[in-house]
């Protein structure tokens, strides 16, 4: 398995610059995110996931985090987050439900913290 | 001689293009933001640039992983939007200013840049929703104004340029449109940012003193920004406020003459996203 970040990359709590090892661990998974930018392929996926994961060459990793809908474990699986949209929208998920999933709270309390940010 | 009327640098949250299609724009929620463009539009009106060379990060409709250009020039006569995968609307496609697109190509690679030139390409929200918040009765009628030269930087994939070489990278796209001889007025825009980050435990960073620092440095001391590496600037911004290379290649642009900010805005939160907006002209 390559190594989670590159040597000498900073580090930043909660944070993964996505860079090198992200890519070469996720390009199967990030590959099949890609694909969602076609109204057929997303339908082809809501029909079989495991079916779909396959022909796209999925890990074993990867397709656990996706049966789990664990965003976090997608990022550790080499998940982008700019393709892992594009899943979140097929699953029915804005970008404040997967805040609230990655920082284990409702989806209420992170939109507080949002506008919180503001003052 | 080509002439530069000026830059607006500007985010571009994907929810702005729902609130647009809902008409949402004087709902409270949506109302500080909208506002800010009120002037934007009115100094646009006064003096309309005919051409506009926007720089821009792609959210994986143009590029994948497979290929993944740090500068990428566009050189189509026609630029299409497309399904971006999660459901906000598609806007009109916009007319390619061919002329400008191979001048900025030759120079840059003059300048030792060794750009993309990418004859065919798709543009996502980073480059339609700008076009839309400066020029609303072309979204609504389905045709831009201007022509673009859209201009790609990597910010998907680390190592991404430096703060240092995106803003000679905006230096050098100055001396291709000053040296372009035509009469077009062109304006650039600066199209990301500023703080956001949608992954990881630290979901939901942003960082209002960062950001109004950064803002302010773009006025009186443009190159304070290369103190940093993109990594500080993460940790800073977060990774999607990266995206605030753009400004950074945008001011570059402005920086053969002295500039004056003709006017700014800054509104937390959007969505997920500190939201900013700045007009620079020559002072």
């Amino acid at each position: 398995m390559t190594p989670l970040a590159t040597p000498g990359r900073h580090s930043i709590p909660g944070t993964t610059i996505f860079d090198g090892a992200l890519a070469r661990r996720g390009y199967a998974l990030n590959r099949m995110c890609f694909s969602f930018n076609s109204s057929e392929n997303r339908s082809a996926f809501k029909e079989d996931e495991e079916a779909y994961m396959a022909r796209y060459g999925l890990t074993e990793a990867q397709k656990k985090a996706i049966r789990s809908r664990n965003v976090l474990q997608m990022i550790a699986a080499g998940g982008h987050i700019y393709y892992l949209a594009k899943l979140a929208g097929i699953l029915g998920l804005d970008v404040q439900d997967l805040g609230a999933q990655q920082t284990g709270t409702s989806k209420e309390a992170f939109e507080r913290k949002l506008i919180a940010a503001g003052a | 001689m080509a002439e530069i009327i000026g830059s607006v640098c500007t985010s571009h949250v994907p929810a702005i293009g729902g609130a647009l299609a809902r008409n949402q724009q004087q709902t409270p929620y949506w109302k500080p933001f909208f506002d800010g463009y009120v002037k934007v539009r009115e100094w646009l009106a006064k003096d309309p640039p005919d051409v506009v060379v926007i720089i821009h990060n792609d959210h994986g409709l143009n590029f994948f992983l497979d290929k993944m250009p740090t500068f990428a020039v566009g050189a189509a006569e026609v630029y299409h939007n497309a399904d971006e995968g999660w459901g906000i609307p598609t806007l009109a496609p916009a007319r390619g200013c061919v002329d400008l697109s191979w001048q900025i190509v030759e120079k840059a690679v003059e300048d030792e840049f060794d750009i993309t030139t990418c004859q065919e390409a798709l543009i996502d929200h980073a480059v339609e929703l700008p076009l839309a918040l400066l020029w609303p009765e072309g979204r609504r009628a389905g045709k831009w104004p201007v022509e673009i030269v859209p201009i790609c930087v990597n910010t998907v994939l680390a190592p991404y340029p430096s703060p240092r070489r995106c803003y000679h990278f905006g230096q050098s796209l100055r001396r291709a449109i000053d040296a372009w001889d035509d009469e077009r007025r062109v304006l650039v825009i600066g199209s990301g940012g500023l703080s956001h980050q949608l992954d990881g435990e630290r979901a939901g960073h942003m960082n209002k003193g960062f950001d109004q620092r950064f803002m302010k440095s773009l006025v009186d001391d443009p190159k304070w920004i290369m103190q940093y590496s993109n990594d500080e600037l993460v940790k800073q911004v977060g990774t999607q406020g990266i995206e605030l290379l753009s400004w950074v290649v945008a001011r570059g642009v402005m920086d053969a003459t002295p500039v004056r900010e003709y006017h700014s805005n800054y509104h937390v939160p959007i969505s997920n996203t500190a939201t900013g907006l700045q007009v620079l002209e020559p002072a």
